[in-house]
């Protein structure tokens, strides 16, 4: 008897069409209660929020926050710091990529900087700032040790020029913030752009070389047009990374720079805009730039998929 | 067939690469094993392994990110067998949703669920316990990415619908196929999902510190405020910890493929 009953389950073919169609939904029922709980509702809590004021009407009046100067200048600055360590982390692990694929590093080499890739790339947080401070702070190793390159000067004063932090250089501002970042982008985009470039056909370096193309020209009219789409991609991947990090900036600089994480992690904290909905505005206003960046690298990618299959 | 002549460039670039990876790692090494004057120790490493603030953090942690594990694995090893062998249609629509964290900022999505859940009628956040599901909550929607994609992949290089009808025709009922027959040929599936699920609740910082937890990222914010030398230590115990968690995945995986029942 219970044979009986569950050999349809194998076919299902000749059933009742509603009950089942209700049964082949059994299996994902708990994955979609947790997603409408712990994704759906938060989410939708904030869009709504971000529309609604004080008394829970509709009103377009939070929007306006994102016109703030407060507002605007951390948002600046976010994008700022982004547009940066995304251009830096990028370029940098193109040529690490390039290196350990055409540039024909040694096997070593190769090996040590792929399994570092995914080491670094997931050593994110306190702890990578707790690197960089521990390097580049204060006290740091490199700070120390650059000191004391000193040289005899004038009238027997000795000069050390590679004290950095008195010609300008601070690890909690700006700069040691895009320093740190780029230590887990660039192994990122190593690990995404060397399929890539693992994908350049030898023939079409021999095509450009017979029809007298130079190095220069390969690169210029064959790899860089191709490999541009996987290089954008990659780049918005690091981009949308930096833009939602939170733990590191707050670890560094102790929430002395006003990115719009820090922002938000403020306003969550002790409602630093005066009006709790606009604090969801805030959060829309990054999930929209989220937003555009995937929908920039989706497309990037079905472009890159073009070339890659062949 | 193979040219030793190598390329300049192709040196400089691997060489800056592995620069960029060591000195910060060799700085921080080098300053954490400095706290006594004058010479090198693990003064710094003891006093962190014997605070017992740590401990109690990191065993906080540790037990959260077993449950998270087990959580995750009971919610989506079902949703991805199930998609497999009865729904490949939604698939599209699930793997849209399993990379929405990489899409909602953390703090974006934290904010969200505290003023989802901190507000009547709900109020999970008064009780230590109720909070600490919504932990758990949170720490699988963050992992979710990689344990989605993981125990796909694996999912993939097995015969999901063979392996089941022959258990069926052997008699087996749904939770017998799923614990005798999926699991074990997903082993290797299920561990790397579970390791990385691990490591990534093991360093969250956010979730922690914002429901007021006594996690392991809250703890090492702390220390880096009111210390020198231990947060170096903790950095480098931590860079430890994730070596071990990837390196765990790599072995576990490479030895892995040929030992599967099926495979197509």
């Amino acid at each position: 008897m219970e044979i009986a009953r569950r050999k349809p389950d194998l076919t299902n073919q000749n059933r009742w069409m509603p009950n089942n169609r209700w049964r082949n939904w059994i299996g994902v029922i708990p994955f979609f209660l947790f997603i409408i709980a712990f994704v759906l509702l938060p989410s939708t809590n904030l869009f709504i929020g971000a529309f609604q004021d004080s008394k829970g009407n509709f009103t377009w009046e939070n929007i306006s926050v994102l016109a703030n100067p407060y507002v605007l200048k951390s948002f600046s600055i976010s994008l700022q710091v982004s547009v940066i360590t995304s251009l830096a982390g990028g370029i940098l692990g193109f040529f690490v990529a390039y290196a350990i694929t055409i540039g024909k590093a040694p096997q070593w080499m190769r090996n040590i900087i792929m399994t570092f890739s995914g080491l670094a790339a997931n050593f994110g947080g306190v702890p990578l700032a707790f690197a960089f401070i521990a390097t580049l702070g204060h006290t740091g190793f490199i700070t120390t040790f650059l000191k004391t390159i000193c040289f005899p000067g004038t009238g027997g004063v000795q000069t050390c020029p590679f004290d950095i932090y008195e010609t300008g250089f601070n690890l909690y501002s700006l700069t040691g913030l895009t320093l740190t970042y780029i230590y887990f982008e660039f192994p990122l985009m190593v690990l995404t752009i060397t399929p890539a470039l693992e994908g350049l056909k030898r023939e079409w370096r021999e095509a450009s070389d017979n029809l007298g193309g130079s190095t220069i020209h390969y690169w210029v009219f064959v790899a860089l047009p191709i490999l541009m789409p996987s290089i954008l991609g990659a780049m918005i991947l690091l981009f949308a990374s930096a833009f939602g990090a939170f733990a590191t900036a707050q670890a560094l600089t102790g929430g002395s720079i006003y990115l719009v994480t820090i922002l938000i992690g403020q306003q969550i904290r002790g409602d630093v805009l005066n009006n709790p909905n606009e604090g969801y505005a805030l959060a829309l206003g990054m999930v929209i730039v989220m937003a555009v960046c995937i929908a920039g690298y989706s497309i990037l990618q079905r472009r890159t998929a073009r070339w890659l299959k062949s | 067939m193979k040219t030793t002549k190598y390329n300049f460039w192709g040196i400089f670039w691997a060489v800056v690469g592995l620069l960029y990876f060591f000195i910060p790692l060799y700085g921080t090494l080098e300053f954490s094993l400095r706290m006594i004057k004058g010479r090198l120790s693990f003064e710094a490493y003891r006093i962190i392994l014997e605070d017992p603030k740590f401990l109690e953090s990191f065993r906080y942690s540790a037990i959260m990110g077993l449950i998270t594990v087990l959580i995750s694995v009971m919610i989506f090893l079902p949703t991805v067998y199930w998609i497999h062998l009865r729904l490949p249609s939604v698939r599209p629509i699930i793997e849209v949703i399993t990379i929405l964290p990489f899409i909602i900022p953390v703090i974006v999505y934290v904010f969200g669920i505290i003023r989802t859940f901190s507000r009547p009628p709900l109020q999970m956040t008064l009780h230590p316990f109720t909070t600490d599901i919504l932990m758990v909550a949170g720490y699988v929607v963050l992992s979710m990415p990689y344990m989605y994609r993981a125990l796909d992949v694996g999912m993939r290089s097995i015969d999901v619908r063979t392996l089941t009808e022959a258990a069926q025709s052997l008699g087996s009922n749904w939770l017998q196929i799923l614990l005798n027959v999926i699991i074990p040929n997903l082993r290797i599936a299920i561990l790397s999902g579970s390791l990385i699920c691990f490591a990534t609740v093991i360093g969250e910082l956010i979730l922690g510190d914002f429901l007021v937890r006594p996690a392991l990222g809250p703890y090492m914010v702390l220390i880096g405020r009111d210390r020198a030398y231990e947060p170096a230590a903790l950095a480098i115990l931590s860079y430890g910890l994730t070596w071990l968690c990837l390196g765990l995945i790599q072995a576990v995986s490479r030895g892995g493929t040929s030992q599967q029942l099926t495979g197509r």
